[in-house]
């Protein structure tokens, strides 16, 4: 496409218009003499509306306006894992050797190395026919990630020729009958869905190692999950130990006009740990977005897409991937700030009145999927939000909750109790929970959705109790029902919380999820018993063995010092009386 | 580039909407001048081939169609060089101590641009300010913003001084470089400030701006800029560990909620703009450290709560960019405890990787969160006692709460000099655990117990 040159016209904040274009909605242009990368987002009379991805001190009406012709797309291919990008998948450690420690203006880096050489292995053979989506052969790009090299998904046709051997990502490895020549970068416009054969049921739970998610709401892979709290609720620290644990091949972490030294804490950790299931770092899996809330809010709104478009890409090729986005509502904000600044009549607190299209489009691209060649990957989603002084009635949770089928609430009740993780056990829900109950019930153990229902109907039970406990003291309550509320504070204490910050505790298998609250639920039904045969409260709420099973979750091998345990509450409740 | 224009074509507030000028940069500096010679700054916020707006810090006042408007082609720079320690700034960065001009070594935009993620050092160095409730549960480290949340007439500012005064590295003789930003706030309470720096020496190594009550609202807008642009300069290219205080932040926000009004903008929550959470980001997010650079700048915002409520959008939208907050409560100070800071709300969200071994001590963690978990759920029972009587508490709910009381009394509660080492702090919070049959050390390892419980000690 011919691409042309415009004129700025005007300059306020992010948003500029500018005259003489032809460009497309959507088409990236490059602004002012420093040429700063940019977006058509509005098309006006003869004004094109652009947003700045850049920060636009000191552009001038009259400086040139270039078309490229082409959207916003990300750079698909080898060489994305273990990167930092910014939100325009820029490369941040680039970005520092190009201009320091601060980032300059009108710096266009690529998103993946065009000079690095990869080893590419062919799959395909000459005279195959070749459909969008099959793979044409494979690049081993980390130790353990093979990285396909798949058709692009608008393009088919027969081999003419195909390589083998070491290439750059540009280099043609393959070339068609009709004459195209395909190299193994991709460009794909990060707006756009990448497209699969069929979307799955999520049937699969997504292990995350948390004892009150997969314990009792529950995400599946291909899942979407919405972590709403206030401020210092935990949605951070719950994403960082979900991208840590979960049993996903591929993380995608997404800060999104969120601190810089939060992004700093997990680029300095995740190189050093070391994921359990494959003993290798953390960073070899894992693709990091850092556009931190000082950096240009065009950005920030475009790094949902870029974020959630690599994560597509890895899904077509068969992985299981985990996107999680802190905060949605800054991109929400983005939004708001852009479209204010259009002067678009605004909707509900002066959110854009299509937050809520947005929304869903975004959270749309997740699901577990048959891809084009027809092997099955998923991408799941996990979305924080930050509401207002921790309202959840406000917009972005509303229309987030419309969409999602998990609901981590965030109780700051809890969090200034320092009960983590803070996720209110009577608020929340996964709307998984049925269709994933056969697969614990099959893979862990039959008691599972039996244990569960009974723990949860005790913390029910408690919640009722309490209020009556703030109106007449524990003590004027029946001694069943002090015995209920002792072992709720046990399901709370020993089994909910789980610090994130414990070398042990920071994941917790399935296996021993279900050890530890059967323990619980064994201690009361033996409390029960006791009594039922006449033994005072207050000598089985001394039972030694009570407390000891409040550390038994810190153990790596818990299992003997559980075991004693057991036996330790067997042989006490046989002689109390 | 330097035409003088006699363009204005209205004044609004504190905005200047100047026509038929030739192309003029976004965010440039324009110097204005009126009829009678005086002459005032301002910024172009928006720029077309018809119409620059532009904000005039030191106001419209004097004004008008005649004055003459010059854009300057630049963007506002801060004029720096060592010799500004020690200095007294206007609150738009010019000597307010009767001093001569800076004569700039460097000029730096004050705008300033973001870090790199990728370049910043994670923070780690534990500061000690000798406050038990800081150093002990809300631990403080180099390079984070730590903002004080509070209310009219509690003792803030005695608790920034305190920390000023205090506040040092473990094993480190050197103190902190502090940058200190007044924004609207009374006369009296920067002669407090004043005399407090001059009464310990710390004005020596301070840089002071002053943006009073008295002084235009606008010219607030630039303060926390120009400070932090001055405490990058220490921190980077002077590799000095500087702390920057700015006080009342609140205030800077109803400036940027006049602008926002004058510029005829969609209103975000209570009539803030909707871009108030970037604007603040991009100031709170100039803290940190970076690799390679021996420097770091830590920041103490002050901002006191509209009517104590924590969920106003100031405070809020703080709190979702700061990496905690100290919340200065009005119950404890009306019960006389100073500093009167209620940990149950605070949070510092660096404090893992600034504790433990290696850094304070092994035991720290531990501690911290038995004295949270037990003095929250004593408070909690206060409300109960309200109702049924202390009588009607069983035996373990009695410890507790007596634990909450003990808790203020000696953990919470110190002198205004008092300068508590961090093992002091963590003793006082042993020495209250230790009223608590051990069974209820719930959240502490044994072999923690075995090492630190004061039991245990004493046999040694
Ligand atoms: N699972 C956890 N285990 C232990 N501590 C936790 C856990 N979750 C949160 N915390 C504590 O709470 C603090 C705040 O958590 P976090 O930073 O995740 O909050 P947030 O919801 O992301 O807040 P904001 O919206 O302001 O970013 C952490 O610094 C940590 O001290
Ligand atoms: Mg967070």
């Amino acid at each position: 496409m011919e691409v042309g040159t415009g004129k700025v016209h005007r300059v306020a904040g992010p948003v500029v218009q500018a005259t003489g274009l032809k460009s497309h909605m959507y088409d990236l242009v490059l602004v002012g003499e420093e040429g700063l990368m940019s977006e058509v987002i509005g098309i006006a009379g003869d004004k094109h509306v652009i947003q700045v991805y850049e920060d636009t001190a000191g552009v001038k009406p009259g400086e040139p306006v270039k078309e490229t012709g082409a959207p916003l797309v990300a750079q698909l291919g080898p060489g994305i894992l273990t990167s930092i990008y910014d939100g325009i998948q820029r490369p941040l450690p680039k970005l520092v050797e190009a201009s320091g420690n601060f980032i300059s203006r009108g710096l266009f880096v690529d998103g993946i190395d065009h000079k690095k050489k990869w080893e590419f292995e062919p799959v395909a053979k000459k005279g195959d026919k070749l459909e969008p989506g099959q793979t044409i052969g494979t690049v081993q790009e980390q130790l353990l990630i093979k990285h396909k090299i798949m058709m692009p998904p608008d393009k088919r046709g027969t081999v003419k020729e195909i390589k083998s051997g070491n290439f750059t990502v540009e280099e043609t490895i393959c070339v068609l009958e009709d004459g195209t020549e395909l190299p193994m970068i991709q460009y794909w416009p990060v707006r756009r869905a990448r497209p699969s054969r069929s979307k799955e049921a999520p049937s699969i739970p997504l292990r995350t190692g948390q004892r009150v998610i997969d314990g009792f709401f529950s995400l599946a892979k291909g899942g979407t999950a919405a972590i709403p709290g206030g401020f210092g609720t935990g949605k951070t620290v719950m994403q960082q130990t979900l991208s840590k644990w979960s049993d996903v091949d591929i993380v995608v972490y997404v800060g999104c006009g969120e601190r810089g030294n939060e992004m700093a804490d997990l680029l300095h950790e995740f190189p050093e740990l070391v994921d359990p299931r494959t003993d290798r770092p953390l960073m070899e899996r894992s693709i990091v977005y850092a556009n931190t809330s000082n950096m240009p809010v065009a950005a920030r709104e475009a790094s949902i897409y870029t974020g959630i478009t690599t994560g597509e890409y890895y899904r077509d090729m068969g992985y299981d991937v985990m996107m999680t986005a802190d905060s949605t509502s800054r991109w929400a904000e983005a939004m708001r700030e852009l479209s204010s600044r259009l002067e678009e009549m605004p909707g509900e607190e002066g959110y854009p009145a299509y937050l809520g299209a947005r929304l869903a489009d975004f959270y749309e691209r997740s699901g577990r999927v048959t891809t084009l060649e027809g092997t099955e990957g998923s991408v799941s989603i996990v979305g924080a939000v930050s509401p207002p002084g921790g309202d959840f009635t406000e917009p972005v949770t509303q229309n987030t909750l419309r969409i999602t089928k998990v609901f981590w609430a965030l109780d700051s009740k809890l969090t200034q109790r320092r009960h983590f993780p803070s996720i209110n056990w009577l608020d929340s829900y996964s709307l998984y929970d049925l269709t994933l109950e056969p697969w614990f019930v099959e893979n862990v153990s039959p008691d599972w959705n039996k244990n569960k229902r009974r723990a949860m109907s005790i913390l029910q039970e408690n919640a009722e109790l309490e209020e009556i406990v703030m109106l007449v003291g524990s003590d004027a309550l029946p001694e069943d029902q002090q015995l209920t509320l002792e072992v709720a504070r046990m399901i709370i204490n020993f089994w909910l919380a789980q610090s994130a910050f414990h070398p042990v505790d920071t994941f917790c298998p399935y296996k021993k999820q279900f050890d530890l609250l059967a323990a619980i639920l064994q201690f009361r039904d033996h409390a029960f018993e006791a009594l039922a045969r006449g033994v005072p409260t207050d000598v089985i709420l001394g039972t030694p063995s009570k407390d000891a099973l409040a550390k038994v979750r810190l153990l790596e091998d818990y299992e003997p010092e559980l075991e004693k345990v057991r036996a330790q509450m067997e042989s006490e409740f046989k002689t109390m009386s | 580039m330097t035409k003088e224009y006699k363009t204005i074509n209205e004044i609004k507030g504190p905005l200047l909407f100047v026509e038929k000028t030739e192309p003029v940069g976004y965010n440039e500096l324009v110097e204005i001048r009126t009829e009678t010679g005086e002459m005032k700054r301002g910024q172009v916020l928006d720029t077309s081939n018809e119409i620059v707006v532009v904000q005039v810090f030191e106001g419209t006042g004097g004004l008008g169609k005649e004055s003459s408007v010059k854009f300057t082609g630049d963007v506002i720079k801060m004029p720096l060089s060592p010799d500004i320690i020690g200095r007294v700034l206007s609150g738009s960065g010019l000597p307010r101590d009767g001093g001569p001009p800076i004569v700039p070594d460097v000029s730096k935009d004050i705008a300033g641009a973001a870090i790199n993620p990728a370049a910043r050092e994670k923070p780690r160095a534990f500061i000690q300010t000798g406050i038990s409730t800081i150093d002990g549960t809300n631990t403080l480290v180099r390079g984070q913003k730590l903002p004080i949340f509070s209310g009219a007439g509690l003792p803030h500012n005695d608790v920034a001084l305190q920390i000023a005064r205090q506040a040092k590295a473990l094993g480190e003789a050197e103190s902190f470089a502090v940058v200190f930003c007044a924004m609207g706030i009374t006369n009296e309470e920067a002669q407090h400030f004043m005399a407090d720096f001059e009464r310990t020496g710390a004005l020596e190594r301070a840089v002071v701006f002053l943006n009073l009550a008295d002084d235009p609202a606008v010219e607030r807008l630039l303060t926390p800029q120009l400070g932090l642009t001055t405490a990058e300069y220490l921190a980077f290219d002077l590799d000095m560990h500087v702390l920057v205080i700015y006080t009342d932040m609140t205030n800077y926000c109803e400036a940027m909620r006049q602008m926002g009004a004058a510029r005829e903008e969609v209103p975000g929550r209570r009539g803030y703009p909707g871009y108030m959470y970037t604007t603040l980001a991009i100031q709170y997010e100039r803290a940190g450290i970076i690799t390679g650079k021996n420097g770091s700048i830590t920041q103490f915002p002050i901002l006191t709560m509209p009517g104590d409520d924590i969920t106003h959008p100031i405070p809020d939208l703080s709190g979702y960019i700061t990496e905690g907050q100290l919340i200065v409560s009005r119950e404890l100070h009306r019960k006389g405890i100073y500093p009167p800071i209620d940990i149950r709300p605070s949070l510092s969200r660096l404090m893992n990787s600034g504790i433990g071994a290696g850094h304070t001590r092994e035991d720290h963690r531990a501690v911290s969160d038995q004295l949270y978990a037990y003095y929250a759920e004593g408070c909690d029972l206060r409300g109960l006692v309200a109702i049924v009587g202390k009588e009607a508490l069983s035996e373990r709910d009695r410890l507790v709460l007596e634990f909450a009381d003990a808790f203020e009394q000696k953990f919470v509660n110190q002198g205004r000099d008092e300068d508590r080492s961090i093992f002091d702090t963590l003793d006082i919070g042993w020495n209250l655990l230790q009223a608590l049959p051990e069974t209820m050390l719930t959240r502490i390892d044994d072999h923690l117990i075995k090492k630190y419980h004061p039991r245990y000690r004493k046999k040694e």
